[in-house]
């Protein structure tokens, strides 16, 4: 395996409607900043890959605008992934592997905000089966929820425990928009929204963008004083209809985890792309993490989900804290379709 | 058994709130106003109307404003033939029309004027709805119509081609 | 880098409405032909790259989602790929990099599309209230630039009739072709009604469903199966945009061609290159990407196509398949150029094959003539 490091990493604010922007204007900047971060122009880039959905947009073709935002002139490689940007990482990582290009760039873009998001994701649905019956994202991710309760793995308790301590943490975090101090039995209190979740059991709606540069080898050293070089990385598939999986596990995630050198690891962060409160419990159960770990200190995606970038942003929020030396080891997940149907697993180190 | 199902019809409607942007709205609400604003790149000096805040060349945001002028040169163009639903009685002209001022050709209708009679290096002007119709919108212009001015020389108009 | 071959191919019946399958059926379809052809099972697959055109075309966010079962993907990792028309053939490049990264040793890779599920013109034309709604349809895109061209090369007008009949009469040779016309000819094409002036009805691809599939493997796998080697790889993309950019012949298909005959040893592509399978909505695209591939001068590939160099029997025979003018499940259509490239250098065309034909090139481009995806492919082991 080719040492590949994250160099760069840059965020937009997450925001609950950004009102003047289009989805471009939120990206021109953070992918600018991501490629002065690395000191690396675009011309130089060995590879650039986007994640993007036209559902979000609501027009066919949204990445056509994200590349003619960022100066892809004189004509570059380039790829898109209609997934979260996780998943573009990934296959610009498998791309480096080949060792005759040493950068690629990494950005993932989306608004949620435009449509009625919980009705958008029916249409990521079986459309002959489950489309037509439109059962709405947070009604699917209850069924999980009650799926993993009535196992007994884990109770409400807990869920809310998740909830006051990702409010908590993404107050600290200017990229999240949705942060509080939380008491959890004032939480459990709470009436439900779609039994068993309540309100704070669900993720925000959130509009934003990320970009991340990959760097390979000793080129990754100069650029960066503690590159997070990426130790392990692989995404697994489940199932798509919920009754043939059992929804209480995630068998992805722990696959992923498996392959990736991450299942059963001590690490100082991990961050996990969980929109649920009890999917959080779901992963961690996967993961059997060898040590307390420090879950999602920026909120996860409890606190900001920009969807199509949240992933992403939960590698580039594991690799800043290599890079900036607070941790020195750290695994990073991305999820996608209803109920941890498909999910991405990363281990990052320093040196 | 009974015949098979080779089909369902699943009706989809989704509502979205889509917001032009920055650039394209400040383009936009002058263009109620009879107005076409372009921005101007720093880095390579091309005018690019409608703006969208950024050069697609240089990668770099744009912000100085440049009013270019309604009429233009007809740069290449088609013969529509075929209907579609909304579109005006066929045959009509698609055409690219560079306006005077920009850098980068525009798509709009082409009227009063045969299909057969347009060229390319055609001088063509924007057509306006009514003062009471002006809206935010492109639709504000009805279509574009020859000005009459002689031709500009194919040569002459194929110089904005210079990446 | 690791060597990768093409050991299965795969596609579907093409055709306006595949109603006798779904959508998982339609892209299963293909991918059993495949795994037949490679001698494999679906557990002997370790990853599937998925590619399709915007998911509005059928009405389905994200299909991979939904198609991972009928794949075969579960419990590997499964990848979806957009990047607009050239998308068949950026995903097989993304999938040949699975193989050339030594991280995979058997890779499916599997594009469609199923037009009949959705309306294609609603799905390319949102309302969208302050924009310039489309009034014209993808010819009405293409057609300007045709016209451009025409001006340029000083072609005569007939030589976008002259393709169309040519790929026509080749799809008759191909069974999985969707539009097979029996005793075609010249006249009938000439005389069909002119739909976007300069482009006529017959001089247009049609719309389809279909599928494509093949299986990539590493060396060791490949070798027992009289693969077609991948000798190169490469895409590119340019702004839609951008001021200045010549949309005729687009330096990013200049760039990408320079770079996959780079990648495997080409010098002179008209000499080296056996034959073609380009990416050729409109007739009048051979000429334009004869040019703007290297295969002759600017301004003279109408020429090639004039004197019968681009027939199957002809000394650089393009679209031996028939092309997109007689199968275009959009997302597919790209796959398809890379996989009858790959078909032909196996000598495995059938009624369509070239004689002796060793090396291949697969074309496809996309948005507006601005991504582009290729690949070459040998038959000899490099």
């Amino acid at each position: 395996m080719r040492d590949v490091a994250v160099v760069s990493f840059v965020q937009a604010p997450s925001v609950r409607r950004d009102p003047a922007r289009n989805e471009v204007e939120i990206l021109m900047p953070v992918v600018s900043a991501a490629l002065e971060q690395s000191g690396i122009p675009l011309r130089d880039i060995g590879f650039t890959v986007s994640g993007s959905c036209d559902y979000l947009a609501g027009q066919p073709f949204a990445f056509v605008m994200g590349l003619d935002a960022i100066g892809a002139w004189p004509p570059i490689e380039e790829s898109h992934v209609e997934m979260d940007g996780a998943w573009a990482l990934y296959e610009a990582w498998i791309r480096l592997q080949e060792g005759d290009i040493d950068s690629a760039l990494i950005y993932c873009f989306g608004k949620s905000s435009m449509g009625e998001l919980p009705e958008v994701m029916s249409m990521q649905l079986d459309p002959y089966y489950l489309t037509p019956l439109w059962p709405d994202a947070i009604s699917m991710a209850a069924l999980q929820a009650r799926a993993m309760l009535d196992f007994g793995s884990h109770d409400e308790r807990e869920m809310a425990s998740v909830a006051a301590r990702s409010r908590r943490d993404a107050a600290s975090n200017p990229n999240a928009h949705l942060s509080g101090d939380f008491d959890v039995d004032v939480l459990l209190k709470e009436p439900y929204l779609v039994s068993p979740l309540r309100k704070h059991d669900c993720p925000p709606i959130s509009d934003g963008a990320a970009a991340i540069v990959l760097v390979a080898g000793d080129k990754a050293r100069e650029i960066c004083e503690r590159p997070a070089w990426i130790r392990g990385i692989d995404h697994r598939v489940e199932a798509h209809q919920l009754g043939s999986r059992d929804l209480t596990v995630s068998s992805s995630t722990a696959l992923a985890a498996e392959q990736a050198g991450g299942r059963g690891g001590a690490f100082d962060v991990v961050e996990l792309h969980a929109p649920f409160t009890h999917q959080e419990l779901i992963l961690l159960d996967a993961l059997s993490l060898s040590n307390g770990a420090r879950v999602n200190p920026s909120g996860g995606a409890l606190g900001a989900n920009p969807m199509m970038a949240a992933g992403l942003i939960r590698i580039g929020e594991a690799a800043q804290r290599i890079m900036d030396g607070s941790a020195a080891r750290a695994l990073a997940h991305a999820t996608s379709g209803p109920c941890l149907q498909q999910n991405l697993v990363c281990v990052l180190e320093g040196e | 058994m009974s015949d098979p199902v080779t089909g369902i019809i699943t009706p989809v409607r989704l509502e979205y709130t889509y917001t032009p942007g920055v650039a394209a709205s400040r383009f936009l609400k002058r263009i109620a106003s009879k107005e076409i604003v372009g921005q101007k790149c720093p880095r390579c000096a091309k005018v690019y109307v409608p703006p969208r805040g950024s050069c697609p060349k240089c990668g770099v945001p744009t912000e100085e404003e440049v009013t270019v002028a309604d009429s233009g040169t007809v740069t290449t163009f088609c013969i529509v033939n075929i209907p579609f639903a909304g579109s005006v009685p066929v045959p009509y002209v698609s055409a690219h029309i560079l306006l005077d001022g920009s850098d980068i050709p525009l798509v709009g209708l082409l009227q009063e004027v045969a299909a057969e009679d347009v060229r390319m290096g055609m001088r063509v002007k924007a057509v306006w709805v009514p003062d009471e119709e002006l809206a935010p919108t492109l639709l504000s212009i009805k279509y574009f119509t020859p000005t009459g001015e002689p031709d500009v020389p194919i040569e002459k108009i194929m110089e904005y081609r210079d990446a | 880098m690791e060597l990768c071959g093409v050991i299965g191919i795969g596609q579907t019946k093409h055709d306006t409405a595949r109603t006798d399958v779904s959508i998982a059926g339609l892209v299963r379809e293909a991918a059993l032909r495949a795994l037949e052809d490679a001698g494999l099972t679906w557990s002997d697959i370790e990853a599937v790259v998925l590619g399709k055109a915007p998911d509005m075309f059928e009405g389905m966010m994200m299909p991979e989602l939904y198609l991972a079962d009928a794949l075969g993907a579960v419990g590997k990792p499964l990848l979806r790929v957009h990047t607009a028309g050239s998308v068949g053939g950026s995903t097989a490049v993304v999938a040949a990099h699975h193989v050339q990264s030594g991280r995979f040793k058997r890779v499916l890779t599997v594009a469609y599309e199923k037009q009949s599920e959705s309306n294609a013109m609603w799905a390319l034309a949102p309302k969208i209230p302050f924009q310039q709604p489309i009034v014209a349809g993808a010819g009405g895109y293409f057609a300007p630039h045709i016209r451009e061209y025409i001006r340029r090369s000083g072609a005569p007008s007939d030589i976008g009739i002259k393709v169309a009949l040519k790929d026509r009469l080749n799809a008759l040779k191909n069974p999985f072709a969707h539009l097979r016309m029996e005793g075609i000819t010249l006249e009938q094409v000439a005389a069909s009604p002119v739909l976007w002036d300069p482009i006529r009805f017959l001089e247009c691809c049609p719309s389809s469903d279909g599928a494509c599939a093949m299986v990539l493997a590493s060396e060791d796998v490949a070798t027992r199966n009289e693969p077609a080697w991948v000798l190169g790889t490469a895409v590119r993309s340019e702004p839609l945009g951008m001021a200045g950019r010549d949309e005729i012949n687009p330096r990013a298909g200049r760039d990408c061609a320079e770079a996959v005959y780079a990648q495997a040893g080409i010098k002179d592509p008209r000499n080296d290159i056996d034959c073609v399978e380009m990416y050729v909505p409109f007739s009048w695209y051979e000429p334009m990407w004869l040019e703007n591939l290297g295969f002759t001068e600017i301004g003279t590939g109408w020429r090639l196509t004039e004197d019968g160099v681009t027939a199957l029997d002809g000394d650089l025979p393009v679209n031996m398949s028939g092309g997109v003018l007689s199968s275009n499940p959009i997302g597919a259509s790209g796959m398809l150029r890379f996989a009858e490239a790959a078909l032909q250098v196996r000598g495995r065309a059938g009624e369509h094959q070239v004689d002796g034909a060793r090396i291949g090139l697969g074309h496809a481009y996309g948005g507006g003539s601005q991504f582009f995806a290729m690949w070459v492919v040998s038959g000899e082991k490099p």
